[in-house]
């Protein structure tokens, strides 16, 4: 397949390897080693993508990471949001399209809004917060502004993974100066760590035409890979970009094309003891009128696409510059067959030498660009010069720009470390390092080869991170090159009616610039907060220090008294896949399970999440039964016969140690040390701000030794603040913690015919009142099986809980279901339990207890002790009431008319009005004793008002309820005692 | 991400750790003290730009709560807690 804009010979791509390719549904080839962008104009595609604000056409700009424009969305297998088409590696079928545009990339209805750019203003956003208000536009700023969709489903193929490594050197960047690093760093021994963005290694040697020691360059890089490919000391990645510079010498590395086909991208988390950062540099833009027409490139980009990739991308190009480095590739276009018609150069002098470069190109000197003519292609260029202002266009049908070129300090400001501004390049450096990184090349403002091989072995010579010093012996001669530059911002653009784009990608132009500094945005922050410029995807790569460079003249004062904005990672776009890594959904915090979810499946469970990631049963619903049926069936079994629920993911603790009661009576409200072995209590558990924290039993199994239980969903804090009280506020006490959650698993068995069940199943323990009350517990054997039994209860009626250990515990349950077939036992899932809690007024951490009650509000002020002088929160709850300030207090409620379901979290107000509450309902259920439907509310001054009416407010109606004691059934609590 | 030295496992990934807040001032005798102090005691938490000591828990390793000196600023870790047999 021949491209149009294909050379005949040279680049690295593969000619006998032929790619398909489709583009917004149009068919096209390339070749293998292109990038979707070096296809693209090979086949003489210039309308890539629509701007982000104006909808302008715009083109490929940038040939890597900095280009700000040619963002498309990938179809298909590949499907991705938002790519850069420079990054894409072409492969077989791969399916493109552009964004932001409609209908399509051509014709796109949202130029229009380039015509009322006027009123929108950098800040407009900020403004209509203001005036008059921003709901008024977000709907049309929500479509106009889009990116890309994501894609609807998840990868087709493979999944995402992610690695640790540590290593002694990792270097980031395989141009000139990282692959010397890398030789250095692997013949002295040392463990080493290389990776690089790129598709393959060399850096700007893939683009350049250099020597080194007499050869073309890449035959110096090729010897080095070869080296280094036999170094098992070694790890080398291409397609590795280092996105993140974290603390402790932590580097985030995302690799793409991962030899194993079934890793989409793999993430390596590389903790390295040194980091040479040798991340290159990237062209800036010049700034001056319809900067960002389709044919306007930087010079680097057009040198790479006909070095690199063999791409013809212009037959009669203008270059404007205002540094030395585009007139080395004049030879390159040429021999490209590209004509170039001049350079024009905004400097007054140049060197001779540099100038040599140029025989037989016009170079225009002290002239600027005044304008680019063309829509969708440039078709000719207005040349002003700067001493008489005299215009003269120019016919061409590409524009190639250099404004110098900024060293990629990101990773480096990422690390913490400090930029300076230097004069020579006209660019911020490296200055001090925070880390345990040393950065080189031209990423430290180094830029021709002689230079970057002599400090990259003078700033490494002597590093040592194994035993070896880095040294350097051989020889390195290198082509000539030089380097020069004056700094041009921007070009004079006072009464500019065209826009000029100091971002591209954000469409951030000179008068926002102006706008914000008009405004009073001079900070340059905030520049970048009101005007965008510098956000996105490309964080300004290209353009960013134009602005710095433009807010610094407006403001008389150097680039370094504006300073940069803040480097943040990522340094280029990273998938969300990558990021997780296999720890999506249940991997990444898998559901706990109690040894009987098979069970309650094949019975019919409707399973979900309650609390801490425990995956319990809900309800379980027979056919043709509503919800609300389901739950009454369950909570009349528990009321009037017997029902089994599964309470395994309560949290359970062993204390051991002679200081256990101690330490009991300062974690709990209440004594706790005074328990006889086999008995236990019901405490609180408060903080030391005094608000409580969680509730449960305590139990002692004999002098030294007891356990206790926590909610479900709040064992590993209180396992966290048990041990972080025992490590910090009483070293000197001896108490060894040992969490046994999940080594006791308990069914229990609750109902008035509870103590039946527990005879038929078979027990050595004598199981009556008065031999076995409330609040004890006995340790035997149920159907032969060795159990502890615990006499608690939840639902209010007689209650036990017998303990096994979870190989047990399937048999046990299924024990208990035959055995109690005859008094019609049920399964009872959270839901009815809930219920069944309401019903009795007991607490539910997350409902009632919400971090901002103590034990008064709750009417549990009876736990707290009189007799302790001291306990975890004491101090803190008598300092508040000593205030006398009102507090939300624990009611019930009774909605007036019995069918009235409260929604949980409902606000109260005063009469139903629209004024501040004061409460709210923590929950509400139908119950099954009561007939109707009973809440429970924290309500100002609750405890007061039983008798009075609250008034829920309801976004349609008020819902009227009388305030009651918080317990509706058993108030005397008998029949758990029973 | 952080490098923790744990006095028992050594240096592990910060994601092991839970962290327990600055060391402020020991829990006082809650009845010796008046209630500023015992206000203070409870809100007030050093928080400087430096040098700070801090509590971590190693909640994915081997359970052990422990101090150490960490530069707000740099990260640096300035002061290890001594391991432990």
């Amino acid at each position: 397949m021949k491209n149009l804009n294909r050379l005949e010979s040279g680049g690295r791509i593969d000619r006998s390897k032929s790619l398909s390719f489709s583009f917004n549904g149009k068919l096209y080839y390339g070749y293998e080693g292109d990038t979707l962008a070096s296809a693209m104009l090979a086949n003489g595609l210039h309308v890539i993508a629509r701007s982000f604000k104006y909808h302008r056409p715009r083109g490929i700009i940038g040939s890597g990471v900095e280009d700000p424009t040619s963002l498309i969305e990938l179809l298909g297998e590949e499907a991705s949001g938002n790519n850069l088409c420079t990054n894409v590696k072409l492969k077989e079928g791969l399916k493109a399209k552009s964004i932001n545009c409609w209908p399509s990339v051509d014709f796109d209805v949202g130029a229009v809004v380039q015509y009322f750019a006027k009123f929108i203003p950098a800040g407009f956003y900020y403004k209509t917060f203001k005036w008059p208000t921003w709901h008024l536009f977000e709907p049309f700023i929500r479509i106009a502004a889009g990116l890309a969709s994501a894609p609807k489903e998840p990868p087709k193929k493979g999944h995402f993974e992610s690695r640790n490594a540590h290593t002694d050197f990792l270097i980031i960047g395989a141009g000139p100066a990282g692959l010397l690093a890398t030789l250095m760093a692997a013949r002295s021994g040392a463990k080493v760590f290389l990776v690089d963005q790129n598709t393959e290694a060399g850096g700007s040697l893939l683009s350049l035409n250099l020597n080194i020691n007499q050869k073309p360059a890449m035959a110096w890089v090729e010897s080095t890979l070869k080296e280094i490919a036999n170094m098992s000391n070694v790890t080398h990645l291409q397609n590795s970009t280092a996105w993140a510079y974290r603390e402790h010498n932590l580097v985030i590395v995302n690799e793409r094309e991962v030899e194993n086909v079934s890793i989409i991208e793999r993430s390596w988390r590389v903790r390295a003891k040194n980091i040479i950062i040798a991340t290159g540099a990237i062209e800036r833009s010049l700034v001056f009128p319809n900067n960002d027409r389709p044919g306007v490139m930087l010079a680097s980009a057009v040198l790479t696409f006909v070095n690199r990739y063999s791409v013809k991308p212009s037959d009669n190009m203008v270059l404007f510059t205002n540094n030395d480095s585009v007139y080395s590739y004049i030879e390159d276009l040429k021999t490209a067959g590209i004509n170039v018609l001049a350079i024009v150069d905004s400097r007054k002098h140049i060197a001779s030498t540099v100038l040599a470069n140029a025989q037989n190109v016009r170079v225009i000197l002290n002239s600027i660009i005044r304008n680019v003519n063309g829509y969708k292609k440039v078709n000719s260029v207005v040349v002003q010069s700067l001493v008489d202002k005299e215009l003269e266009t120019i016919s061409c049908d590409l524009l190639a720009h250099s404004g110098g070129w900024n060293p990629m300090v990101h990773l480096h400001s990422q690390s913490r470390g400090t930029v300076k501004f230097n004069d020579r390049i006209a660019s911020f450096v490296p200055d001090q390092s925070i880390q345990n990184s040393i950065s080189i090349g031209a990423c430290n403002g180094t830029f021709t080869l002689n230079e970057i091989f002599n400090e990259t072995k003078s700033l490494l010579c002597g590093v040592s991170a194994h035993s070896k010093p880095l040294v350097y012996e051989g020889k390195l001669e290198c082509s000539k090159q030089s380097y020069s530059i004056e700094a041009l911002w921007s070009i004079d653009l006072s009464k500019e009616k065209n826009k000029a784009f100091f971002d591209i990608q954000n469409d951030v132009t000179h008068d926002d610039i102006q706008l914000a500094l008009t405004e009073g945005y001079s900070n340059i922050e905030h520049v970048k907060r009101y005007t965008t410029g510098g956000m996105g995807f490309d964080q300004g790569k290209t353009g960013n220090v134009n602005i710095i460079g433009m807010v610094a003249k407006e403001q008389g004062i150097g680039l370094d008294d504006v300073g940069t904005t803040t480097f943040r990672s990522p340094f280029v776009p990273v998938s969300f896949g990558s990021i997780s890594g296999v720890r999506e959904g249940s991997v990444v915090l898998p559901f706990r399970h109690t040894p009987i979810t098979k069970w309650n499946l094949e019975n019919g469970a409707f399973m979900y999440e309650a609390g801490a990631r425990w995956r319990r049963p809900g309800y379980f619903p027979i056919e043709g039964e509503s919800f609300q049926e389901t739950v009454n069936r369950e909570c009349h079994a528990v009321r009037t016969s017997v029902g089994v629920y599964d309470g395994s993911p309560l949290g359970k603790f062993e204390l051991k140690g002679e200081n256990v009661g101690e330490f009991l009576d300062l974690i709990y409200t209440n004594i706790i040390s005074s328990l006889e072995p086999g008995n236990g209590r019901y405490g609180l558990m408060l903080t030391d701000d005094g608000l409580i924290f969680d509730d449960g039993v305590a139990f002692r199994i004999d002098k030294h030794r007891w356990f206790i239980s926590t909610s479900s969903g709040h064992s590993d804090a209180v396992y966290q603040h048990m041990l972080k009280i025992l490590a910090f506020d009483h070293p000197e006490w001896d108490v060894k913690i040992t969490n046994i959650t999940n080594q006791w698993n308990n069914a229990t068995i609750c109902g008035p015919l509870a103590r039946k069940l527990l005879k038929k199943l078979g027990t050595d323990i004598d199981c009556d009142n008065g031999s076995f009350p409330f609040m004890t517990f006995r340790e035997g054997h149920i159907a032969d099986i060795p159990a502890r039994i615990i006499r608690v209860s939840f639902t209010g009626e007689l209650s036990f809980e017998i303990n096994v250990s979870p190989r047990n515990m399937l048999a046990l349950w299924e024990r208990i279901i035959e055995d109690g077939a005859e008094f019609g036992i049920l399964p009872v899932g959270s839901e009815a339990s809930h219920v069944l809690r309401v019903e009795k007024g007991f607490l539910s951490l997350g409902h009632e207890v919400d971090g901002t009650v103590d034990p008064y509000d709750l009417g549990m002020a009876w736990l707290m002790s009189k007799k302790k002088i001291d306990y975890i929160g004491k101090r803190s709850v008598h300092l508040r009431r000593s205030l006398g300030r009102s507090r939300r207090e624990l009611v019930g409620l009774l909605p007036n008319n019995p069918n009235d379901a409260i929604p949980e979290g409902a606000p109260i107000t005063p009469d139903g009005k629209k004024v501040a509450t004061e409460g709210f309902t923590t929950a509400c259920v139908w119950s099954v004793v009561n007939e109707r439907w009973v809440g429970l509310a924290l309500l100002e001054n609750g405890h007061i008002r039983h008798g009075e009416e609250a008034c829920v407010r309801m976004k349609d109606k008020i819902i009227r309820a009388k305030i009651t004691k918080p317990v509706f059934h058993d108030s005397d609590g008998i029949l758990l005692r029973s | 991400m952080l490098l923790i030295h744990c006095p028992f496992c050594k240096n592990r990934n910060e994601t092991e750790f839970v962290y327990g807040g600055p060391v402020g001032a020991n829990r006082p005798d809650p009845n010796l003290v008046s209630d500023e102090e015992w206000v203070d005691y409870l809100t007030m938490v050093p928080n400087p730009m430096g040098p700070v000591y801090e509590r971590w828990w190693h909640a994915r390793g081997c359970d052990k709560w422990f101090i150490i000196c960490r530069d707000t600023v740099t990260h640096e870790i300035l002061e290890n807690p001594s391991e432990e047999p």
